[in-house]
């Protein structure tokens, strides 16, 4: 069967791992390919890579790390951050990356999904929306959070679908860094409506908010950070629990 | 070990090489049919869609050149699928090396995503490639099509339905999954590939 996937997610700026919460204070929390294999080697199933760096330099910088990621990781990684055209995606695919996943750009220009899946496939392609609910409504938001767009997560979601995105990958400004449990209502029509993978982000804080956006949120894989880079939950041991919880996960 | 990689139109070629180097192996990447023959181990790697690839084999006489490999080669993904005889993705005529067509999955619950994409166990392996496995293990998956149970299956998964997750056929191995990024059990796979004795 296939199983649920744990996936920690490591912000980069200037080559350093960052992790903020609702998106502003940023802490410092290590060396991203240390950190990486060192999730690896416990039980992490996937890992994404975003880079939060703006400048120019910041994303050379990034490129090479992606570069010592692919040569030390066993494990498939996704790299986003700053992605805007096509040879963005070339640049970090070619570096080794499996997957490139792209937010901004592509609510700016839906086009640059069906482009990214007709050259390289769908399977390297995961979209990333960040959405917050306000009087009963979603709505998406460009750069990190802080421009409202006026479009629906669900609908964006679903064309993001129908364009060749492999994955979506769906965080919840509400319940981002708040550490009270993943969006799984909106997760759950997510999951229910598209018919590519959907990947919680946003909320988690304990084992039971796991086991929870799988049960409830029909999520099949979820997305962590500063619960993982702190220590607060090791992966080997959240991973045990799940299975116990009747989660079907990689052991 | 002389280990060639077959360069060509498709994604997730260097994942490979750098996997090889981490068992302390330097693959060549080529397309170039002479050193492809001479080389002790043969990888068919990547990730990708295969009407075009298929073209660019046929385009570079990559075709005739793999087909006529001696010893052990290893496709990978769409490279396992281009070693069939058929597939339904733009119903795309392949190498025929094993005697299976490649089909799309067709999903019966709503859970049922396509692509597979994740962990999923292998099990039923019965082969060199995989000595040492005395349980089902946990490989990565990412594909939307897939070879259905047939004389060559080596290992079995199940996603909608069992189906081949490898394939062995006198000097060709294949691996539905992605080795170069299952872990320690990819390695280990990659590893008995390099000692295989045929």
């Amino acid at each position: 069967m296939l199983a649920k996937r744990i996936i920690p997610c490591l912000d980069i700026k200037n080559g350093e791992t960052v992790k903020g919460t609702n998106f502003v204070n940023l802490r410092e929390a290590g060396d991203p390919v240390e950190l990486g294999k060192r999730y690896s080697e416990q039980g992490a199933d996937e890992l994404v890579y975003l880079d939060i760096t703006a400048s120019h330099e910041g994303r050379k910088t990034f490129t090479e790390m992606v570069q010592r990621i692919a040569r030390e990781i066993n494990i498939p990684f996704t790299v986003g951050g700053g992605i805007n055209e096509l040879s963005d995606v070339d640049r970090l695919l070619n570096a080794g990356a499996d997957k490139v996943s792209v937010n901004s750009a592509a609510l700016r220009r839906p086009e640059l999904i069906d482009e990214i899946a007709s050259h390289f496939g769908s399977q390297v392609c995961v979209v990333a929306i960040d959405a917050k609910e306000d009087n009963g409504g979603w709505e998406c938001y460009l750069n990190g959070g802080r421009i409202p767009t006026g479009i629906n997560l669900f609908e964006w979601a679903k064309e993001a679908n129908e364009r060749g995105a492999g994955e979506i990958l769906f965080t919840s400004m509400n319940h981002d860094g708040v550490k009270n449990g993943y969006a799984n209502t909106a997760l759950r029509q997510l999951s229910e409506t598209l018919s590519i993978p959907v990947i919680a982000s946003g909320g988690a804080g304990k084992k039971e908010h796991f086991r929870d956006t799988f049960f409830l949120g029909h999520s099949d894989a979820a997305l962590a950070a500063s619960v993982f880079h702190f220590g607060e939950i090791p992966i080997q041991e959240l991973k045990k629990w799940l299975l116990e919880e009747g989660v079907n996960v990689r052991m | 070990m002389k280990v060639a990689i077959v360069k060509y139109n498709a994604g997730n070629i260097y994942s490979v090489a750098n996997a090889f180097r981490r068992l302390g192996v330097e693959p060549v990447v080529t397309s170039d049919a002479e050193v492809l023959m001479k080389a002790e181990r043969v990888v068919f790697p990547g990730q990708g869609e295969a009407h075009s690839t298929m073209a660019y084999l046929r385009a570079h006489k990559l075709d005739e050149v793999i087909r006529s490999l001696k010893q052990p080669v290893l496709g990978i993904c769409i490279g396992m699928q281009l070693l069939c005889r058929h597939s339904e993705e733009y119903d795309t005529d392949c190498l025929g090396i094993f005697d299976a067509d490649v089909v799309r999955f067709q999903p019966e619950r709503h859970e049922d995503k396509v692509p597979q994409m994740g962990w999923n166990e292998i099990y039923d392996t019965q082969s060199p490639l995989f000595k040492g496995f005395d349980k089902e293990e946990f490989v990565y998956f990412i594909h939307s099509f897939y070879v259905p149970l047939c004389q060559d299956t080596i290992a079995t998964t199940n996603y909608i339905q069992p189906y081949s997750s490898a394939l062995h056929k006198d000097n060709f191995f294949a691996t539905q999954f992605h080795p170069e990024k299952s872990g320690k059990v990819g390695e280990r796979i990659l590893s008995n590939f390099l000692s295989i004795d045929i």
